[in-house]
């Protein structure tokens, strides 16, 4: 009963894991693509980040 | 010389070295059952933290007598219990007795109060512990209630501050407007106006603001030591994301119920899909952002504490340095996290209200 929730969870936390990176790692690419553009590529990726962050939380909270 | 000189921290550091290690030879008997309740304590504390209580404790000690001394002062605590019963939580005596009041007798019974029959009523506890008592309605000023009246009094003289400051400088900002108005101006500029669009913006400047600076003022507030910490209480963060949810549903112009209820510009067998899916939505945007919050600063302060903790585990000359060093790079940290989630929390509520007044002029 607990196992296969916990499981879950942490699949659920490594998808989100993976995403993140993805967001982290296509905005530095963006930063290092166009510089001037900066400010408005970080803010587009702390949205999009928290966003996926959520599920994560959302996942370990129903475990909890 | 110099070969003097670089001689001496190395003597200080030996003789230092044999300081811990003599202490740790004391504390050598017994190691195993110690160890057992330092784990415990520590644990005990970081849940003792998280909780809400009735009581503003700063902090608490056992005397070498064996007596657990409590510092701190007591909070009124406001039942409605077939009448309204006002009195201080100094009578639960740290939830160790039962309090009478016109007639009635309450106890403190893990952070809740439930009503017992006498001055020796007990709670009692169907089969999964939980208490089946009656619990009356409770209104008390909590530790939680305290800091937000603390922090809407601060709020009120900063801003309030910052408005005379214009006005006694003809429009020149001085003191706490000079520090306050770049941030005001970051909100607008860099949240609301993106976010909402240049027409309606101003309409939501005021909750934006509010929020932002609440959340923040009471994050930073999170990270002081005497341990008072808000957002992570989720009845908190759910009123917050409930008045965002809403201010967005009021908003909500033709446009956006369209986009909910009949989505434009798609197959109507997908329209049917789709309705059931974005009304939704609407409710797990707002309901994302309460977790969100509530996760970071939770996950913050549970980390933090138990790095902290590892210091009382840890009894040798690395553990406790390591862990004060780690404790004090994760507090720099929290900093960051809790400006970075009173700006996030700004923004996501800056997108909602702009996907509320959109106006979209073709499809």
């Amino acid at each position: 009963m607990e196992i296969p929730a916990i499981v879950g969870a942490g699949l659920v936390v490594i998808g989100a894991g993976i995403g993140i990176g993805r967001i982290g790692g296509s905005a530095m690419e963006a930063i290092a693509r166009q510089p001037e553009a900066t400010g408005k590529i970080q803010t587009a990726m702390l949205i999009a980040a928290a966003l996926i962050e959520g599920i994560g939380f959302a996942a370990l909270f129903a475990v909890n | 010389m110099r070969r003097k000189i670089s001689l001496k921290p190395i003597t200080l550091l030996l003789l230092l070295l044999t300081f811990v290690s003599y202490g740790k030879e004391q504390e050598g008997h017994g190691e195993k059952e110690t160890e057992k309740t330092a784990k415990e304590a520590v644990n005990e504390y970081i849940q003792h933290h998280l909780k809400d209580s009735y009581d503003f404790g700063l902090f608490s000690y056992t005397t070498d007598e064996g007596k657990e001394k409590h510092v701190g002062f007591p909070l009124p605590v406001i039942l409605w219990d077939n009448g309204l019963k006002v009195f201080s939580s100094s009578k639960f005596h740290h939830g160790e007795t039962v309090a009478e009041v016109d007639g009635s007798f309450y106890k403190n019974h893990h952070g809740k109060i439930y009503k017992v029959d006498g001055p020796n009523g007990e709670i009692i506890e169907d089969d999964h512990h939980h208490a089946t008592n009656e619990k009356p309605l409770d209104f008390s000023i909590t530790k939680n209630v305290f800091l937000i009246i603390l922090v809407f009094v601060i709020m009120f003289f900063m801003f309030s501050k910052m408005a005379k400051s214009y006005k006694k400088n003809n429009g020149m900002p001085k003191g706490m407007g000079r520090f306050l108005e770049p941030i005001v101006l970051y909100v607008r500029d860099e949240i609301a106006i993106p976010n909402i669009g240049e027409k309606h913006y101003k309409r939501y400047m005021s909750y934006l603001l509010t929020v932002f600076f609440f959340v923040w003022i009471v994050n930073l507030f999170g990270l002081v030591p005497i341990g008072m910490n808000v957002t992570n209480n989720i009845a908190v963060t759910l009123c917050l994301a409930l008045i965002t949810y809403v201010i967005t549903t009021f908003s909500g112009n033709k446009n956006y119920w369209k986009h909910i209820f009949w989505m434009p510009g798609v197959p109507v067998p997908m329209k049917i899909i789709l309705a059931p899916i974005e009304l939704l939505g609407t409710i797990i945007k707002p309901f994302a952002l309460m977790i969100r919050l509530y996760a970071n600063i939770t996950a913050g302060h549970v980390v933090l504490m138990s790095i902290i903790g590892l210091a009382f585990l840890a009894k040798n000359w690395l553990g406790t340095p390591l862990s004060l060093f780690l404790g004090f790079v994760l507090a720099i940290l929290e900093l960051l996290v809790a400006a970075l989630q009173a700006y996030i929390f700004t923004v996501l509520s800056a997108l909602y209200f702009g996907m509320a007044v959109e106006e979209h002029e073709h499809h």
